[in-house]
């Protein structure tokens, strides 16, 4: 009796306790934020032109992203070829790549240096820029489409393939079974779909880093880091913070009231058997497929072509800065690892929504909302650079939280549910439980988990902009540096090496879940 | 000795009554239509099941709420193994929950394995055995665990008739080397007459009281005729 009893609270002590790190990161910085902010004016014409922005370019990013998504969900739905399961997995991709990377790789293919402009240049146009609003839209959409085109998928394939039989018997056209079929599911999936990308892009700091800036093209987390960085007037900044969190608070009070797809649903991997198939219908699928695999792969194809030349004389600074991108990674996912399986644990053993609710308060909290409050909290103590890196594995940790548990929390529940009983009739409790129940059959989650979170802390490019100074770089830090300082050729170099190692680190950890895990 | 005592059970449109005593050494087949909550009596039992009212007594005590400090074993229909653990770990948890086995635990592990027929048989992973040796090793289990009462929830379901018998027989073994008191829930009336002495009918919301085994098939009440069909 005393056993059950001190184990449920030891369960339930950790987990409140990860939890109420997670809370103190995002909630006590934006207490910071919110103290220091009061003696700030009110917000200037500037403020809301970046307020405009942010939600504009949001919604234009969300809106284009399923626009372009649709087809090409369509076409992977009903069209079996090879390569099939290969490209579905590479639309999961973007989720681990770095930002960076790929921002070097779109103005390798859309800047005036680019692919396009050159192509433009033989025929006498004009070449495009990347700069502006439209850059940051392309990375939006860059990195969304696949999630988007994911989703949907999911959503066709969630028609049961007796109704497409039931179509075909009735003799409905492609039409008819757009309206029959299709777009009654397109209403169900597009709106969840829409919010999470605007989530995601009212979020996304280093694309506006990169790609934004000036009156026309500066989101509010841009236009905190510049409060910072250039004026250091941590008064404004923090208003701006508070309106960031505003923002992202008021879009997952909506996300709560819309049913919000998951990405980690499988089976992805069949095709839909249809008998409305016209030749038109195939020619559209194939410039789909195409379409978006060339919109995909070239700019990554780009940075390796460029990147590989120069990969072995990188200037040393650069692989400093890997190796410290690397040991930030690795802390990082030890750290998410700490603070979900507690989470996870409390969160199966009371049956709770916690988890749930988590993934909104993190999604809803900038890194650089967190990133302020941080800096307020421990600039009049410590030099804010010396934090740098604790600081840049910490947040990251905080901010994988949402992926990871969705990873653990079911796998964790299967677990109880499976083995739950017997472990408790043998009295396996404490460490005991956690040692020969819970991680030899967590071994493939957490192998996922901490992958994942080892890549997103790799490739960040956001806490560790406010923090750093001109010592304690991250590698996407000195990316863009080198970017900054138009060194395309080391930036390419440095960007293929930042995306080797980001892979290489999800690579390691997700395999290593799978290696001689016992079914 | 156990009683039930004045159970309550009720989950939605689901309910369930009981109260009635087991005496020591009995061995009880529980009997009853599916879903007339025979394995709810024994996850109740076992203490995984919450009551709503009354209470599981043990030697006229309440029985602690951990079911592993219950005088209990329980073999449950599936998942009787870890998949990640090996035979003789899985039967050594019988003896230490943490699995820190002394050299003298490893050889009652050994013994133990060779009473239920899988000499040699304890580096193996349950990946590797069949459906019967699986079955063997949770037996092997409760034999190191040594409780008095050993509640079986249709373990032996899922096999074949002739290796179902040989199970039956070996449990009828182990009770006469123990003299536990056994709880056996069956969809198979017959057996209870192979193995058991009494018969709990689990019926219409109600565990009644053990009737001899004879005695419940020579004149069955109405639910059992019916259940029993014919």
């Amino acid at each position: 009796m005393a056993r059950r009893r001190v184990q449920i609270s030891t369960t339930t002590i950790l987990g409140v306790l990860a939890l109420g790190v997670v809370v103190c990161l995002t909630l006590g910085t934006l207490i910071a934020v919110a103290m220091r902010a009061e003696g700030a004016g009110r917000l200037g014409p500037a403020d809301w032109a970046a307020i405009r922005f942010t939600l504009w370019q949001a919604a234009a990013s969300a809106t284009l992203s399923i626009l372009l998504a649709i087809p090409v969900a369509r076409a992977l739905a009903r069209r079996s070829f090879p390569g099939r399961s290969v490209l579905i997995t590479l639309l999961g991709a973007p989720f681990i790549l770095p930002v960076i990377v790929a921002i070097l790789g779109l103005i390798a293919v859309f800047g005036r240096t680019g692919l396009i402009s050159q192509a433009l240049g033989l025929f006498g146009i004009e070449p495009i820029s990347v700069y502006g609003y439209h850059g940051v839209i392309l990375a939006h959409v860059f990195f969304n489409l696949p999630l988007a085109t994911r989703l949907i998928l999911q959503g066709w394939l969630a028609i049961p393939s007796e109704r497409f039989r039931l179509a075909a018997s009735l003799g409905m056209g492609p039409s008819d079974i757009a309206r029959t079929l299709e777009r009654p599911m397109l209403r169900e999936v597009v709106p969840g779909a829409f919010l999470v990308i605007f989530l995601i892009c009212l979020t996304s700091f280093a694309v506006a880093l990169a790609l934004g800036g000036g009156p026309k093209a500066t989101t509010v987390e841009l236009a905190i880091y510049e409060a910072f960085r250039f004026d250091f007037d941590l008064a404004r900044a923090s208003l701006l913070a508070l309106v960031q969190f505003a923002l992202g608070a008021a879009l997952a009070l909506i996300a709560l009231r819309v049913a919000m797809p998951s990405d980690m649903g499988a089976g992805l991997d069949r095709a839909v058997t249809r008998w409305d198939d016209r030749p038109a219908l195939l020619v559209q699928d194939i410039a789909a497929i195409t379409l978006a695999t060339l919109f995909l792969l070239l700019p990554l194809g780009m940075v390796i072509l460029d990147g590989l030349p120069r990969l072995l004389h990188l200037p040393q600074v650069v692989f400093g800065a890997a190796l410290r991108s690397v040991i930030v990674a690795l802390v990082s996912a030890a750290l998410t690892l700490a603070l979900s399986l507690p989470i996870a644990a409390l969160a199966v053993r009371h049956n709770s929504r916690v988890v749930e609710a988590l993934g909104y308060l993190t999604i809803a909290a900038s890194p650089l909302v967190i990133g302020t409050g941080l800096f307020i909290i421990t600039f009049p103590f410590v030099k804010p650079s010396d934090l740098a890196l604790p600081i840049t594995a910490i947040v990251n940790a905080a901010l994988s939280l949402p992926f990871t548990l969705r990873a653990l929390v079911p796998a964790l529940a299967a677990v109880e549910r499976d083995y739950g009983p017997l472990a408790d009739g043998l009295g396996m409790t404490g460490l005991t439980r956690l040692r020969h129940l819970w991680l030899p059959r967590l071994r493939r989650p957490m192998g996922f988990a901490l992958g994942l979170a080892a890549a997103l802390s790799m490739g960040d490019l956001g806490v560790i902009a406010l923090f750093a100074d001109g010592d304690n770089a991250t590698l996407p830090l000195q990316l863009f540096r080198l970017m900054a300082a138009y060194r395309m050729e080391d930036a390419a170099a440095a960007a293929l090496l930042l995306l080797s190692l980001s892979l290489l680190l999800f690579w390691i950890f997700d395999k290593g879940g799978r290696v001689n895990a016992d079914r | 000795m156990l009683t039930v005592d004045q159970l309550r059970i009720k989950m939605g449109d689901f309910s369930l009554l009981g109260d009635f005593t087991i005496t020591p050494g009995a061995r009880v087949a529980v009997l009853g239509p599916s879903g007339a909550g025979k394995s709810t009596l024994l996850a109740a039992i076992a203490g995984f099941q919450p009551l709503d009212a009354g209470a599981i007594l043990w030697d006229a005590q309440p029985m602690p709420k951990d079911p592993a400090a219950r005088p209990i074993s329980m073999v449950f229909q599936d998942n009787n193994l870890f998949p990640h653990l090996t035979v003789a770990q899985n039967v050594g948890l019988g003896l230490r929950p943490n699995l820190r086995l002394s050299d003298e635990d490893h050889t009652s592990v050994a013994q133990a394995l060779t009473r239920v027929g899988l000499e040699g048989m304890g580096d193996r992973k349950p990946a590797q055995l069949s459906g019967g040796q699986i079955a063997r090793v949770a037996l092997a289990r409760v034999l190191l665990r040594d409780r008095p009462v050993l509640l079986l929830d249709e373990p032996f379901g899922a096999l074949g008739p002739a290796l179902k018998a040989e199970m039956l027989a070996l449990v009828r073994d182990l009770l006469n080397e123990t003299g536990a008191t056994l709880l056996m829930v069956s969809h198979d009336p017959e057996d209870a007459r192979v193995l058991c002495d009494q018969v709990v009918l689990v019926a219409d919301g109600v565990a009644h009281a053990p009737v001899a085994t004879e005695e419940m098939f020579a004149n069955p009440p109405e639910v059992m005729r019916e259940y029993l069909g014919g």
